[in-house]
C-alpha cells in the first residue's frame, strides 16, 4: 500500500498551493488596507481653497457622517470620478469635504469652476502634510466618517455610482441607523 | 573595442547616480545615518517596490521630509515606524514585524528547507536499501525505487 502516500502527498501540497494563488491572485495589490478603519478620523484645520482667510477641518462635521475626498487637478482618476462626484453630492445624503492635494490654487479653482464642485468645503494642502496623517498615497480616495467621527471605509482609486451603491450606501445606513 | 569598454564602465557606474536624495540633510552624522537607514526601511507606496529613499515619487519626498521632521523633533526610530504603520499599515515597512500573523511568512524558508531535507533523506534511504538488496535493479530501472 505504498501508492496512496506517493500520490497523496504531492496532490495535498498542489492543493494548498492551489488555495494561496486563488486567495492572494484575486486581492487586488492597489487596494491597500487602511490601519485608520474604525479610529477616529485624524483632525486638521487647513486653509480654505476658495478663501485662503477660512478655516476648515473635521470639526466642521462634528456629529455628523461625512465624506473626505482626495483630488488634485493633476490627477487623471480624479477627473474620471468627477461625475459620480457631482451626482452623489445632488443626492444629499451626506456632505463631501474635499482635500485638495499637491496642487496649485488657481489650478485647483478652475477645475471646480469649469467641472462642478461636489464639495461643501474645500481643505487646501500643497505640501501633502495632512494627507499623510490620512495614510494618502495618492489621489483620488475617498473615506467615509461616521456620526461619532470614525472612519468607517476607504476607497481607494475613482469611485463610480455602482461603488457608491454597493460599498457606501449600506455603510452610511448603518451609521445613520445608530443613535 | 575602446568604445565598448568605454560604455560598460559607463554603465557600471550608472547603479550610483540613482540616488534621488543625495544631499546632506543634518549637520549631525549620527542624525544623518538614522535618517539615511529609516528611509530605506520605509516603502513608498505609489511604487511599491522602492523605499522612499530610491523613489522620486512626490509622496516619497513627502515622506523624507517627514522623517527627516521627526528625527529634529527627537523621536526615536521606534516611535517614526509607529508614526508610518499608524498611517500606512504594516505594508510601509520594507521588512515586516515579527507578530502571530506573520510567523507563518518568517519560518516558511525554515520549514520548505526542513522538508526539502525530508524529502532527500526518504528517496536517499530507499535508493540505499534497494541497493544493498540488489545492486544491479538500479542499473536496470533506475526510475523505479
Amino acid at each position: 500500500m505504498k501508492l496512496p502516500l506517493r500520490f497523496l502527498v504531492p496532490a495535498l501540497v498542489f492543493a494548498v498551493l492551489v488555495g494561496f494563488f486563488v486567495v492572494g491572485l484575486n486581492r487586488d495589490p492597489g487596494q491597500i488596507p487602511s490601519p485608520l478603519i474604525g479610529k477616529p478620523a485624524p483632525t486638521f484645520a487647513l486653509e480654505s481653497l476658495g478663501d485662503p482667510a477660512w478655516t476648515v477641518g473635521p470639526a466642521d462635521f462634528a456629529g455628523r457622517p461625512w465624506l473626505l475626498n482626495i483630488w488634485g487637478s493633476w490627477c487623471v482618476g480624479c477627473r474620471q470620478e468627477h461625475d459620480a462626484l457631482m451626482a452623489i453630492a445632488e443626492q444629499g445624503r451626506v456632505p463631501m469635504m474635499g482635500l485638495n492635494l499637491w496642487d496649485d490654487r488657481a489650478r485647483a479653482l478652475r477645475w471646480l469652476a469649469e467641472l462642478g464642485n461636489p464639495y461643501v468645503s474645500v481643505a487646501f494642502d500643497p505640501e501633502g502634510r495632512t494627507a499623510i496623517d490620512w495614510g494618502v498615497y495618492g489621489a483620488p480616495e475617498t473615506f467615509l466618517m461616521d456620526g461619532s467621527g470614525r472612519v468607517v471605509k476607504k476607497h481607494i482609486g475613482p469611485i463610480t455610482l455602482e461603488v457608491w451603491e454597493r460599498e457606501f450606501l449600506p455603510l452610511l445606513a448603518m451609521t445613520k441607523a445608530r443613535p | 573595442m575602446n568604445r565598448f569598454v568605454a560604455l560598460l564602465a559607463c554603465l557600471a557606474l550608472a547603479p550610483l547616480a540613482g540616488a534621488v536624495d543625495s544631499g546632506q540633510r543634518f549637520e549631525d552624522p549620527v542624525e544623518q545615518s538614522r535618517y539615511e537607514r529609516v528611509i530605506r526601511d520605509l516603502r513608498c507606496l505609489v511604487c511599491r517596490s522602492e523605499s522612499i529613499a530610491d523613489s522620486n515619487a512626490p509622496l516619497a519626498a513627502d515622506l523624507r521630509r517627514e522623517v527627516e521632521t521627526l528625527i529634529r523633533a527627537g523621536r526615536s526610530d521606534e516611535e517614526i515606524y509607529a508614526f508610518m504603520t499608524e498611517r500606512y499599515g504594516d505594508f510601509v515597512l520594507l521588512q515586516p514585524p515579527v507578530a502571530p500573523r506573520t510567523w507563518l511568512l518568517w519560518a516558511a524558508p525554515a520549514l520548505f528547507l526542513v522538508g526539502g531535507i525530508a524529502v532527500v533523506l526518504v528517496v536517499v534511504r530507499r535508493r540505499a536499501r534497494i541497493a544493498s538488496a540488489d545492486p544491479a535493479a538500479l542499473d536496470e530501472e533506475p526510475d523505479r525505487p
